[in-house]
């Protein structure tokens, strides 16, 4: 099961077991993770659940899909190379070691 | 001397919301919020569609861990349905008796699925498709049938239509009106949903109206039409809309009008008592302020957040928050942006006869909303339009290679 660690907005480091198949989003809700929301329920249509990908991962992870990208258009904190969706991102065994950062609003 | 709490009867999207925005609001006082289902709050959109296909499972679905709710001293209870409420004495009386007091009461009851009043409706095999255990029930069904029924047309039913057929099922899917979603879509986009799911294996029957179901032994056979046909189903979905569980406000004397009346600030009558989500009905200025009633995860959100507000003391204008809605139906992504009953002009991009296409609806020079098919952009654009009330002609929205996203403000300064 490999580690990921989410930083919250607050600067707080989370390091969690998450389970590969479920979602980075699943993973931060399931481990009360702060500045993380998926009022969608992960049905990639709300942008609330944007997260920022620490380096080296941003080039790793599969790519950015088309509903994805459009959505990341519309984050309430700016979007950067490294922004991605939460529910959009499956959790797979070679995220060992992950960082998350977590913007600082959602909304 | 503290306050009573705010109590928040149902615990869906808009009650988990309204708790959650007032805690994160800096509300200190008691929260206290009602669910008469034995979950805690999880989301509904998935119990349609992912969660049918298995792609999601139960733990997927929690809006919140446990863990949650006594972080933020959420009084979250379940198995509990309030009974009447006592206005002058600001109480909520529950079904097994204890009583409530309350300093402000928020109805987010929602809403139930709407019976099929036709012989067999109560048969074995017959299901509705709105809660968790609706949706478990389904999907330990949906890989085995072989011939499945839908009643209704609308976005449910046919989202549940195409992943039956996705399951292997042979499905038909049974309709009052002359097209699919008819409440909710052009007819210009409704058609393409047509000949999609047709193309998929899907068979749909328009204008035709369910006589009753057949069953043996107490366990659903066939669904027969008022002209006479007989469709072969072990699995029937009843998907025709919902009512709003508006009884017991009108039972307290709060006015009723296809859901709960409330004003522009999604108040009631009474000072004391909000009502938000899909048994609210309130003045819409995307329906030119009049009385809608809107049943989206975006409408018990926007309305939960805009009550917290108020009640957190924050200065808040009259709710206008832009309408959007989605239904996943097989690989089509179906978004609408606005309101856009009783448009008279559709503009269109892209092909209509493929599977990505956005159609711009207009009543005069305004634009009511878009409906898009894959085309997340146009549909993303067409919420800042809409929210931002800019002006788009008709001739800018058919041109294609017009960029109407230079229309809007950037989403941040």
């Amino acid at each position: 099961m490999p580690k990921i660690t989410f930083v919250e907005p607050s600067g707080k480091q989370v390091e969690v077991d998450a389970p590969a198949g479920i979602t980075l989003l699943q993973a931060a809700i399931n481990n009360n993770i702060q500045g993380i929301v998926g009022e969608c329920g992960g049905a990639c249509q709300c942008a609330t659940c944007h997260v920022y990908i620490e380096a080296p991962w941003t080039d790793t992870l599969p790519a950015v899909g088309d509903m994805e990208d459009a959505m990341l258009e519309s984050t309430a904190a700016d979007r950067l190379p490294t922004s991605r969706l939460g529910c959009e991102v499956e959790i797979s065994s070679a995220m060992e070691g992950l960082v998350v950062h977590l913007p600082s609003k959602q909304f | 001397m503290t306050q009573p709490a705010i109590v928040v009867l149902g615990n869906g999207q808009a009650g988990f919301q309204v708790a959650a925005s007032l805690r994160d609001g800096g509300y200190d006082g008691e929260i206290v919020v009602l669910g008469d289902e034995s979950h805690l709050p999880y989301h509904r959109p998935p119990l349609s569609k992912a969660y049918l296909l298995g792609s999601v499972e139960d733990a997927g679905l929690a809006m919140r861990p446990t863990a949650y709710y006594a972080e933020k001293r959420i009084d979250m209870r379940t198995n509990s349905r309030a009974k009447a409420i006592d206005r002058a004495r600001k109480v909520v009386s529950l079904e097994d008796g204890s009583e409530i007091e309350y300093s402000h009461l928020v109805f987010a009851v929602g809403a139930r699925n709407r019976p099929l009043p036709v012989p067999g409706a109560d048969l074995g095999g017959v299901y509705f498709l709105r809660t968790l255990d609706e949706a478990h029930a389904l999907r330990q069904r949906i890989n085995t049938a072989k011939k499945v029924a839908v009643i209704g047309a609308g976005f449910i039913g046919l989202e549940f239509a195409a992943a039956a057929n996705h399951s292997g099922a042979k499905v038909t899917v049974i309709d009052v009106l002359d097209r699919p979603m008819a409440r909710a879509l052009s007819p210009q986009m409704a058609s393409i949903y047509t000949r999609e799911h047709t193309k998929r294996g899907v068979d749909l029957l328009f204008n035709t109206q369910v006589a009753k179901l057949n069953g043996v032994n107490g366990q659903v056979q066939s669904v027969e039409t008022t002209d006479g046909r007989v469709i072969e189903a072990e699995l029937v979905v009843i998907g025709i809309g919902v009512i709003p569980n508006s009884e017991i406000a009108e039972a307290a004397g709060l006015e009723v009008r296809n859901g709960i009346v409330v004003n522009e600030h999604l108040l009631t009558s009474d000072p004391n008592i909000s009502a938000i989500g899909d048994v609210a009905a309130h003045p819409n200025p995307f329906a030119d302020g009049n009385y809608v009633r809107i049943e989206s995860i975006q409408n018990a959100s926007d309305q939960a957040r805009a009550v917290a507000a108020r009640l957190t003391g924050k200065a808040v204008a009259p709710y206008g928050a832009a309408p959007w809605f989605w239904s996943d139906q097989a690989d089509l992504k179906l978004q609408i942006a606005g309101l856009t009953t009783g448009f008279d002009k559709i503009v269109l991009r892209g092909d209509p006869e493929g599977t990505s296409c956005a159609m711009y609806l207009f009543l005069g020079e305004r634009l009511l909303g878009v409906e898009t098919i894959n085309r997340p952009g146009d549909h993303m654009t067409a919420r800042r339009l809409l929210a931002t009330r800019v002006t788009v002609t008709a001739e800018q929205a058919a041109d294609e290679s017009f960029d109407l996203k230079q229309l809007v403000q950037p989403a941040k300064a």
